[in-house]
């Protein structure tokens, strides 16, 4: 029979089929943080009910903790320090490995579990985190929970999953200079909406995806959460394997060659079937940028906002004071943040860097770049990158969730208005009353410079 | 797990599509590792007036601060409610405030789990039925209420025609006997540990 890359992970981690037609799915791997992680933590505890396999839990400090030099376990949220300390407790209590606040490599969730080989090709991945979906660029199932469900994972090992329709989206052309994969799924979500691919697995695929480093398809996996997707997934090949191989928690020797005979088996037969398809032009895309209040809303760097015919983005306009019709470009702004799990890599900063080099940020903006991970932070300080932030006038932060969400109980201002690496430009997700744009890093770090909104294309070497 | 079976009450209209929930709970009012004290957090962004970043009092013109709305235990709103952050806090807030059912073309998937596994009962109705809803709420002076069986799988009210809706038996079951969901898991631990014992067998490298 002819499956999809999906099914053939589904019905591996097929534990068993229930009356009402959903499954019992295996859960291979468990990543937590301390936002939500933890109530987990305490909840199971509270019940009296086992962790059953504390090996394949892991815990990380990324949501609460501030993300200044020097930092302790003392944080600006309000009640944060309970949440990293009742964390901490709880990891002890239960024996499970923990990425603690200064550790060498500490980080966001999803950056750690690819990182250290937590996540692997096949493998079902589950975690309190809506961005889980980033870690389907291995080509492992891995979705986002709540904490009751968590709950439920680490007390059977299992989930009760109901099967996801599957799309397949491919990406054909080639990337025109200045475009990221930040833009690319930007374009797809602003071309199918915010909704676009309500509760499916998606399968990204085509020639543009072969030719993403491993980093890149982080970033296109990450945001599928904001197309309203179960997951993303991408099958995986020989950069996958290339980016595993020698990480901590990868398997090793025979077990490393009997894992990559496996994960060559994993891509979607030919005639599977799927319940939609999709295809993008990728040579149409240029950078792009937020405009209202749901990644949905974003237009070409040269375009201008739509006409707003309906409630939502009239209200979205107003929240963000923007007008019809008008152009983004020479929009002043306050604030820049270059980071979080959809752009905090290495290569997100080195990306940056290039614009940065020799310029000087616009005095009246607060420039923040946090490394999602203290091995993204340790590779770009031996690369010299931090100097280039620093000099340019960006605050170089210890690695976290940072300024995504008022991490570590920190924001922006009420009125001002942010360009930003992250995903979300929700109202008040960067601080109550603050305006956030989403864009790629490289967009970021020329609008910091300029102190407005850019094409960063005039940056680019030519 | 609080029972669901059958509830009437005021239903309070916020119709835009994708409501996130940063905005039915931002991470600033989470405070305590705890799933209660959340209610106070509920839409907070509009819910109150703020000089600074300090709440200053209820704003009059958020709906859930006017009558007969600020009574209401039925929330009606647009496509993809509860998209975003998995925070399972927003599920937790809209209970504790009182919302017994949310009522919604679609709902972010990891949110509708999250209101099943805490006896908030989620429904799906088209857009044209949620919007005859809204235009009576529109036309009644007073209250507009709402009766939701879960038995029968239907919402109905005295003005408005009687509308199905499609909820999958196992949860239909699940918050009609406010069954804990990890205790009916647990029945399968045999059969889990065969499908481990097998799988390890076949994946020897995926197990730490």
């Amino acid at each position: 029979m002819q499956r999809t890359l999906f099914e053939k992970l589904w019905d591996q981690h097929s534990v068993s089929r229930l009356p009402d037609g959903s499954e019992l799915i295996y859960i291979d791997r468990i990543f937590l943080h301390e936002r939500t992680g933890c109530i987990a933590l305490n909840g199971l505890q509270d019940s009296g009910r086992e962790l059953r396999n504390p090996r394949q839990v892991f815990c990380t400090m990324d949501h609460i903790i501030d993300t200044f030099p020097g930092r302790t376990d003392k944080t600006l949220m309000p009640g944060g320090t309970e949440f990293i300390t009742k964390t901490r407790e709880a990891a002890k209590f239960f024996n499970i490995k923990l990425f603690d606040i200064n550790d060498h490599d500490q980080g966001i969730s999803h950056m750690v579990s690819a990182e250290q080989g937590i996540t692997l090709p096949g493998l079902t991945v589950v975690c309190p985190d809506s961005h889980t979906c980033t870690l389907g660029a291995l080509g492992a199932l891995a979705w986002g929970i709540g904490t009751s469900d968590c709950e439920h994972a680490m007390a059977t090992e299992t989930l009760r999953v109901e099967k996801p329709k599957q799309m397949r989206v491919r990406f054909e052309g080639t990337l025109n200079p200045g475009v990221s994969s930040k833009d690319i799924i930007m374009y797809l979500i602003k071309s199918y909406g915010a909704s676009g691919g309500q509760g499916m697995a998606i399968e990204f695929c085509g020639p543009v995806i072969q030719q993403l480093s491993m980093e890149a398809r982080f970033t296109l996996c990450n945001m599928t959460t904001e197309f309203s997707g179960f997951t993303a997934l991408i099958a995986p090949d020989t950069t996958t394997f290339d980016y595993l191989s020698g990480k901590t928690y990868a398997p090793k020797k025979q077990h490393w060659e009997q894992a990559i005979k496996d994960w060559k088996m994993l891509f979607s037969d030919e005639d599977a079937v799927f319940d939609a398809e999709l295809s993008i032009n990728c040579s149409e895309i240029i950078p792009m940028i937020s405009w209202g209040t749901s990644p949905a809303q974003s237009v070409f760097i040269s375009d201008r906002i739509p006409i707003l015919q309906d409630d939502a983005k009239k209200s979205a306009a107003q929240y963000m004071n923007v007008t019809n019709e008008q152009s983004l470009i020479n929009m002043p702004i306050q604030g820049a943040f270059i980071g979080s799990c959809t752009n905090g890599r290495l290569s997100d900063l080195q990306a940056a860097a290039e614009i940065l080099k020799g310029h000087k940020v616009s005095p009246n903006v607060k420039a923040v770049c946090t490394p999602g991970s203290a091995q993204v932070k340790l590779e770009a300080e031996q690369m010299g990158l931090h100097k280039i932030f620093i000099a340019a006038g960006f605050e170089w932060r210890e690695p976290g969730c940072s300024l995504c969400f008022y991490a570590g109980g920190e924001g922006f201002s009420d009125g001002q208005r942010i360009i930003s690496t992250t995903n979300r430009n929700f109202e008040g997700r960067q601080g109550r009353g603050a305006r956030t744009h989403i864009a790629s890093p490289m967009m970021v770090a020329a609008a910091a410079i300029e102190g407005k909104i850019v094409d960063c294309r005039r940056y680019l070497e030519t | 797990m609080k029972k669901f079976i059958q509830h009437q009450g005021i239903v309070v209209p916020l119709l835009s599509d994708n409501i996130d929930t940063d905005q039915i709970i931002p991470s600033r009012e989470m405070k305590k590792v705890s799933k209660l004290g959340l209610g106070e957090g509920l839409f907070s962004g509009q819910r109150y007036r703020y000089i600074g970043e300090e709440k200053e009092g209820p704003n009059p013109d958020f709906i859930l601060n006017q009558a007969p709305y600020d009574k209401a235990t039925v929330l009606l709103s647009g496509r993809n409610f509860g998209c975003g952050s998995s925070r399972e806090h927003a599920v937790w807030a809209l209970v504790e405030y009182g919302f017994r059912a949310i009522i919604a073309e679609s709902f972010g998937t990891i949110f509708q789990n999250n209101c099943l596994r805490n006896g908030l009962l989620p429904v799906v109705l088209s857009a044209a039925q949620i919007q005859s809803i809204a235009d009576e709420i529109g036309n009644t002076a007073d209250a507009f209420s709402l009766k939701i069986d879960l038995q029968k799988r239907q919402v109905s009210s005295s003005k408005t025609p009687s509308y199905g809706f499609v909820l999958d038996d196992y949860s239909q079951q699940m918050l009609l006997n406010g069954w804990d969901f990890i205790e009916l898991t647990l029945q399968f631990r045999q059969q889990i540990d065969q499908f481990i014992h097998h799988d390890r067998k076949l994946r020897a490298w995926a197990y730490l």
